[in-house]
């Protein structure tokens, strides 16, 4: 396991979470996870077997309700926040997806 | 003088002795003449809240009485208010205006409370010190030079400068319960689902709590029991009755069995904290209550697992800001395209510590690591609320100190990431366990700084640690305290 975050560990994880770094964030990001995971070690080297795992702490039902029509937030509402939006046809707009 | 509790403040407007304009004009004068030095706030809304006091006071003069007639409140700034900013404390959301009210808010409203402002906080409620917000600390109305904790650091230090006598802020590891104790405050983390978390910012979706501050115990109970109940809106919140939380303070706490960690007073603790702790302790003791040591085996692992699991679930939770429906986008030339458009966006839009857990987040979920760090944690999770359960079986709360030191001076730890970890290690493992816990202000270090008390209690149990945390102020004076920045500048002699 890796305690030790080389220039490339950093650039894949990046890649994954879709952050851009600076070479300067890269070297002091790689540094400090480091770090805290070294920290995280004493987790690790504890004897969990047979321990099951605590994903939530209720225990969720179903929850049923009446059927009945209910306004939702209109259109326009929605695409007020939008940084780029084509309000007559009511889109987002973004960059090009496909060369 | 000891500034008005929201209790006061709605009884007077019921009585007629005062008006909702008059307390809230005299509120917002009070947040323009401490902004300066304080920076607790993001964005006040003094036309909003003029205009909903002028209302209440139509309706109190046709008779209606509501729990928080006229009170001015504050609502932490990753809480949505229907069109009104909302950043979260982050340059993602600068110009974001929710089109819906967070239940919490709704229901504080619903109840008569009127929202003065958003507080500052962390970035999405990352940080213990509200160093992390995008818009600048917020400082300690205690010592300006130090930090007043976070990530709910406005909250807390708008109701201990007595701009407000409530707020509303939101704890993950201990973001109310800390900058409540740095900031001489009350401060409550309720059960997981007892408040809705509709409308709170998600950061990690197994831990956040929306909890209240305030002066008094009363005044946290009277707030928790507004916005405290099921709510349709959030398939997490507990369908389970709202008790009368404020009928719990009855002051009498004999024979109740109050758990002590003796690991939470060793080495590693502040000599001030510890001993203004240890005096509360004798303190209930004195009142009928029983001290019995208590042992958490695993409360150590509790800071590692924490930041193992609220890192996984906030790199999910920020993947939405993508620059798309709503927030922040990058400029970007014309022939970008979508992916380096998401990469910019969130490049630019956060911060260093969000970036940072994203990251720690995203490698704890990737292939290969998740059952080593994830899934492990998941299972110490256990073990930690294991420890509680069998804790609470012998008694009815455990007290700890809420945090190892009190305030530190701002830019400290900002540059180090595990040592502003290490502020929450007595905060930490409650959510973990999904528990209640209380920070009640219990005295002062040698350098006037404040002190808190956390009473942890069983799940769902608030009414425990509410009655506790109320019989321990009435025995003592440390409520009424107010911060030196708050008093009038002194008179030149002469």
């Amino acid at each position: 396991m890796p305690v030790e975050f080389t220039k490339t560990d950093v650039e894949r994880v990046a890649s994954l979470a879709r952050l851009a770094l600076s070479d300067e964030e890269k070297a002091v990001f790689g540094g400090q996870l480091a770090e805290v995971l070294r920290y995280a070690e004493q987790v690790r080297a504890l004897d969990t077997s047979g321990v099951a795992a605590t994903a939530h702490l209720l225990t969720l039902e179903t929850v049923d309700r009446a059927d009945d029509e209910r306004s939702s937030l209109p259109q326009a509402e929605a695409l007020a926040n939008a940084p780029d939006a084509w309000l007559p046809a009511g889109l987002f707009k973004v960059p090009r997806v496909l060369g | 003088m000891t500034p008005d509790t929201a209790r006061d403040l709605r009884d007077a407007v019921a009585a007629g002795r005062r008006s909702a304009v008059e307390i809230c004009r005299a509120c917002l004068d009070r947040i323009d003449r401490l902004e300066p030095a304080l920076h607790a706030f993001l964005t006040v809304t003094p036309e909003r809240a003029l205009a909903r006091a002028d209302e209440l006071d139509r309706r109190a003069r046709a008779g209606e009485r509501l729990p928080l007639h006229g009170v001015p409140v504050a609502v932490k700034d990753n809480l949505c208010t229907r069109g009104v900013r909302t950043t979260a404390g982050s340059r993602m959301l600068d110009r974001f205006f929710p089109p819906y009210d967070a239940t919490a808010v709704s229901r504080l409203e619903q109840a008569g409370a009127i929202v003065v402002g958003k507080t500052n906080c962390d970035e999405f409620a990352m940080g213990s010190s509200t160093e992390h917000s995008a818009f600048g600390p917020s400082r300690n109305p205690w010592d300006v030079s130090r930090t007043p904790g976070g990530s709910s650091g406005g909250s807390a230090v708008a109701v201990a400068a007595a701009a407000v006598p409530v707020a509303l802020g939101s704890d993950t590891g201990g973001s109310v319960r800390q900058p409540a104790a740095l900031c001489g405050v009350v401060g409550m983390k309720p059960s997981y689902g007892r408040v809705s978390r509709y409308g709170l910012i998600a950061f990690a979706s197994s831990l956040d709590q929306v909890g209240p501050f305030a002066r008094t115990v009363f005044d946290a109970a009277l707030l928790l029991g507004v916005v405290a109940g099921a709510d349709p809106a959030d398939a997490t919140s507990a369908r389970l009755p709202v008790p009368e939380f404020t009928g719990a303070l009855t002051g009498d706490i004999r024979g109740l069995r109050v758990g002590v960690v003796r690991a939470t007073l060793d080495d590693g603790v502040d000599d001030d904290v510890r001993r203004a702790v240890t005096e509360a302790l004798d303190v209930l003791r004195s009142r009928g209550a029983v001290l019995v040591d208590v042992a958490l085996p695993h409360a150590r692992f509790a800071i590692p697992v924490y930041y193992l699991i609220a890192t996984a679930e906030a790199s999910a939770n920020l993947a939405r800001y993508d620059g798309v429906r709503y927030g922040f986008r990058a400029a970007m030339g014309g022939d970008a395209d979508l992916r380096r458009m998401y990469e910019e966006t969130r490049a630019q839009g956060f911060g260093a510590e969000v970036k940072r857990r994203i990251m720690l987040g995203t490698f704890v979920l990737s292939a290969g690591y998740h059952d080593a760090y994830y899934v492990k944690a998941q299972q110490v999770r256990t073990l930690i609320r294991q420890d509680y359960e069998a804790a609470f079986a012998q008694v009815d709360v455990i007290a700890t100190p809420t945090s190892p030191t009190a305030a530190f001076p701002l830019g400290e730890r900002v540059h180090d990431p595990l040592q502003m970890y290490l502020a929450d290690v007595f905060t930490v493992g409650v959510p973990l366990a999904g528990l209640p816990a209380i920070s009640v202000p219990c005295g002062f270090t040698r350098d006037l700084l404040p002190v808190g008390l956390q009473l942890v209690g069983r799940m769902f149990d608030e009414e425990t640690i509410l009655r506790v945390g109320d019989a321990y102020e009435r025995e003592t004076p440390w409520w009424k305290s107010t911060p030196p920045v708050t008093k009038p500048a002194p008179v030149p002699r002469g």
